[in-house]
């Protein structure tokens, strides 16, 4: 468990070092070093030097909407994978076949996917 | 030294193995950190300092080396990689700063703190700010299980290569807040681009790993290493290899995959509106997973720390990932950039049924050979490798589509005439 406990100490400084990291400039524009000029033009969203024509929060073409719902099965099976591969030595052949059925299965699912041109960037 | 705290009565700490780092690179310096504590305190047992704030102290001290190993590193990944594009290119790189160009990175920094920091007015200010830290933390959560030397881990986890999995495709969300709260059409697009792109490679990467493990039988990192016993992973599993590789230069979103930042297109990606310490930060953050990512190839397929030639561990592994990331500067100079609908086809029609023969082939070997893998599988792995990646690329159609001739308006064409 002290693994834990060092990962626990880990991840506080791993949000701290980089959180400083931000924090120094903040306190160099404090103390005037850093310079703080903000104008209407400098602060403008950038679009290749035209005018800035709308926002940005707008409804988009959700693309990748079938790679994510296929990434949630592979990334289920690999859920079934992993504790398969740690002890796959003990199951031995039954397991061989059985996680082959098993990832069969899904590849199935995957070639129906491809057929229905659902994997096409378009 | 161990004895040294027994003579004096001091009792070995419960987490001393996690701690050998020091002990390897012969510094000492957590002995002397607990012996000094422990005779501060009165000596001959423990009693008087709580466990907990030795634990604490040692545990910060370690937690502070490795941290800083992974953000240190980052500027001279950086010169690197600037110094050998320049030799790519027939230039000289980075040259005028210090010797060598080696306080380039220095000069870099002061600069990138000094400078003044935007933020675009229509922007969502709190989720601006917040999203280099949510990008870098991630992956600097990725060291905590590096094992750089026999012994020499943070945090020794059982879990350790799947906590990797875990961990570092957290990141993408810090990639998805900054685009999306820059309110900037191309962050946006960038984000959405990389969003796709790791959510495509994520399977490849993670079924890549599943060979080594069973392999070795075991997720702890540390593990991995010690079960390449004569040869590295490497060997065995040659398609996993190529698989993996491929799919963490797309995690990383380095050439050619590099979608993310594709300057000729998205100015530079999702970090278009950042500048400063805001930008440096970023770049820390994408610099670290190709250290980080350099160390995970090294463990599971380069056999980590071990090397042929006596040489402390945590040379030859530094001396492995150094290969890592200059053969992902090579690529870079190298190989185009691919447009997006042949990367997610390469991922998902190429990798992903690459991945799945692999593991399977993986397992008939082991079982077939359950006491150890004969030495002439080595060349039948790798003969396998080519074949399957010839036929897959011939059988699986990842050409793309046929390419479309427009034709072009009449103006161009009496230009091109006359």
């Amino acid at each position: 468990m002290s693994d834990f406990g060092l990962l626990g100490i880990f991840v506080i400084l791993a949000v701290l070092v980089p959180a400083s990291m931000l924090l120094i400039p903040y306190m160099l524009t404090v103390a005037g070093v850093k310079p703080h000029r903000p104008n209407s033009v400098k602060n403008d969203t950038y679009e290749c030097g035209m005018r800035t024509v709308g926002g940005s929060w707008v409804r988009y073409n959700f693309r990748y909407y079938f790679y994510a719902l296929s990434f949630l099965i592979f990334s289920i099976e690999t859920v079934f994978l992993y504790p398969w591969a740690v002890r796959f030595k003990d199951l031995r052949w039954f397991g061989f076949w059985a996680m082959l059925v098993f990832v069969g299965i899904i590849t199935i699912g995957l070639v129906y996917e491809w057929r229905k041109n659902a994997l096409e960037w378009k | 030294m161990p004895v040294d705290r027994l003579a004096t009565g001091c009792q070995p700490l419960g987490f001393w193995d996690g701690m050998g780092l020091w002990e390897q690179w012969g510094i000492n310096f957590f002995p002397r950190l607990g012996d000094t504590m422990c005779r501060a305190m009165g000596g001959a047992t423990p009693g008087g300092i709580p466990d907990w704030l030795i634990f604490a102290i040692l545990g910060l001290a370690g937690a502070f080396a490795v941290v800083n190993v992974a953000m240190l590193g980052v500027p001279y990944v950086i010169l690197l990689e600037r110094k050998l594009l320049g030799r790519f290119q027939h230039r000289v790189g980075p040259n005028r700063v210090g010797f060598f160009g080696l306080l380039q990175p220095m000069a870099d920094g002061i600069k990138l703190m000094t400078k003044e920091d935007i933020t675009p007015r229509v922007a969502d200010k709190l989720v601006f700010s917040l999203a280099p830290l949510v990008f870098v933390v991630p992956v600097l959560l990725m060291f905590a299980p590096l094992p750089w030397a026999p012994h020499a881990v943070l945090a020794d986890l059982d879990v350790g290569i799947l906590y990797i999995v875990a961990v570092t495709s957290a990141a993408e969300i810090g990639v998805f807040m900054g685009g999306w709260s820059s309110n900037n059409k191309f962050s946006l697009f960038g984000a959405m681009r990389v969003v796709a792109l790791v959510v495509s490679y994520e399977i490849p990467l993670v079924l890549a790993i599943v060979g080594v493990v069973m392999l070795t039988g075991s997720l702890n990192l540390a593990a991995i290493v010690e079960g390449q016993r004569f040869v590295p992973n490497l060997l065995w599993q040659p398609l996993g290899f190529i698989v993996f590789m491929i799919a963490v230069s797309a995690e990383l979103n380095r050439a050619p995959f590099d979608l993310l930042e594709a300057d000729s297109e998205l100015v530079s990606g999702f970090h278009t509106e950042y500048s400063g310490m805001k930008w440096g930060v970023i770049q820390i953050g994408e610099y670290a997973a190709i250290i980080g990512f350099s160390g995970i190839i090294a463990t599971l397929f380069l056999s980590g720390w071990k090397g042929p030639a006596p040489m402390p561990g945590y040379l030859w592994f530094v001396l492995k990932m150094g290969m890592i990331i200059s053969g992902f500067i090579w690529v870079r100079a190298t190989i185009p950039r691919l447009r997006v609908d042949q990367i997610m086809n390469l991922g998902w029609k190429f990798l992903l049924p690459l991945a799945l023969i692999n593991i399977f082939v993986t397992a008939g070997e082991i079982l077939a050979y359950p006491d150890g893998l004969p030495v002439w599988l080595i060349p039948v792995n790798f003969a396998f490798a080519a074949i399957v990646v010839a036929v897959a690329a011939r059988l699986l159609g990842i050409q793309g589509q046929p390419r479309q001739v427009v034709p072009a308006p009449p103006v161009f064409e009496t230009m091109a005439s006359s």
